[in-house]
């Protein structure tokens, strides 16, 4: 921001905004994995195109957190030299790339409840500014997800039958997107915002809406759910995510070019 | 040793917003409405110039600063280039002069910001929206991609010339 002042230490704070960032920082590279890969060259633009705004929101993020919790650290300190026991996103988002169905499926979830987060703005500057800025752009991110949705779940028997199983897929990892974690729990409320549990009906209505209008029906997860992103803990494919966006920086500490 | 001499805060302002957008270069950032305001203390020889991204993401964010910096060193002035988010730009303040020279090069200029709070109903259908066509005004277009080249167009063509041509996305 304009003044440079002091920011004093506030871990709690900085916990939240970690686990904020690294869905941004884990989702953004799945999605980047579509370019060349996409159904077509639009799509890889578009997939590349939503990335680039969440890849924004991390690292306009990270330098905060590490204002906050004392250690100075930066974006790159953030993105290429943590472990994967330090990494605060869902499971959802480290999943990796499936058909294009469970792209569409996972970015209407993702971005719905991002969306229903971000409107409701938040008290530290640097979050707010994220925020602001990002209403914009999730809600295009979650209409491209709509319409795809709808256009695929009132297409052809195919690609309805693909749409129908790639929500269900998708299905067991939406719960810990409400779940009220001990990061969030730790920020006061006035801080933070409303808490992931208080933002699941609004954003399972719209979901439903959109599932309403494409013939597709909203499955209800089994016994297994996906849960503790938020403490570190993670999925197999999370270790082979991080070699491979890591790799670079790792192998030539300080490479520019 | 060289000694620049140290231009008037308005020239240094006037040259500032005439720096370039380095993927659409014929619009500057000052017609663009990104570069948000420029501090200048005469007494110190140093400007404060605050500037906001089209798009949280947007790539060329970094080569813009490095321009403002480079061409304020040349009017003898030291900067701080400070990123702001908040309030998030809106094509809507992009002047009137910037919009005619992007049509002239070929991308239809935005238009109305639709006024977004994230609380509005998802939109299911493929809604038409009508955009002239930058090169033979013809309303008879069609979007081919909601995403473009860059984060700020998107894809469309004209169905009378037949030309494809980038939209720059009104937010």
């Amino acid at each position: 921001m304009t003044s440079r002042t002091t920011t004093p230490a506030d871990p709690a704070t900085a916990a939240y905004l970690l686990g904020l960032a690294d869905d941004a920082m884990v989702y953004a590279q799945r999605l980047g994995e579509w370019l060349t890969n996409a159904p077509q060259l639009e799509e890889d633009m578009a997939l590349a195109n939503v990335s680039l705004d969440l890849l924004g929101q991390a690292r306009a993020l990270y330098p905060r957190v590490g204002e906050l919790d004392g250690t100075g650290r930066g974006e790159d300190d953030f993105a290429m030299w943590r472990d994967e026991r330090d990494w605060r996103n869902v499971h959802l988002v480290e999943q990796p790339r499936g058909d294009f169905a469970d792209e569409m499926a996972r970015l209407l979830w993702f971005s719905t409840t991002r969306l229903e987060l971000f409107s409701a703005g938040a008290s530290d500057p640097v979050l707010a500014g994220v925020m602001a800025k990002g209403v914009k752009e999730l809600g295009y991110h979650v209409d491209h997800a709509a319409q795809w949705v709808v256009r695929l779940g009132d297409g052809t028997d195919e690609s309805h039958r693909r749409m129908q199983a790639a929500l269900d897929r998708v299905a067991p990892y939406v719960d810990e997107l409400f779940t009220d974690d001990e990061t969030v729990l730790a920020v006061p409320e006035a801080d933070r915002g409303p808490l992931p549990s208080q933002l699941r009906e609004h954003v399972v209505r719209r979901v439903d809406r959109v599932l309403h209008s494409a013939g597709l029906t909203r499955p209800e997860p089994g016994a297994w759910r996906a849960k503790d992103g938020r403490r570190g803990i993670h999925s197999r494919p999370m270790g082979s995510l991080l070699a491979e966006m890591q790799y670079l920086a790792r192998s030539h500490p300080g490479a520019t070019w | 040793m060289t000694t620049t001499t140290r231009t008037s805060p308005a020239e240094l302002e006037a040259a500032l917003r005439d720096v370039p957008d380095p993927e659409v270069p014929v619009l500057t950032v000052g017609d663009l409405g990104i570069l948000r305001s420029v501090a200048a203390d005469e007494a110190t020889g140093r400007a404060t110039v605050t500037v906001t991204p089209t798009y949280s993401g947007c790539p060329a964010t970094e080569a813009i600063a490095a321009h403002l910096t480079y061409v304020a060193r040349r009017s003898g002035w030291e900067v701080d280039v400070v990123t702001r988010l908040d309030p998030p730009w809106t094509t809507d303040w992009m002047s009137d002069a910037g919009r005619e020279r992007l049509r002239r090069f070929g991308i239809a200029p935005p238009g109305p910001a639709a006024h977004r709070d994230g609380r509005s109903p998802v939109e299911l259908h493929l809604t038409r929206r009508v955009v002239a066509c930058p090169h033979c005004g013809s309303h008879d277009t069609e979007e081919l991609s909601r995403f473009g080249s860059t984060a700020c167009k998107a894809l469309r063509r004209c169905l009378a010339c037949r030309e494809p041509f980038d939209e720059f996305k009104a937010i």
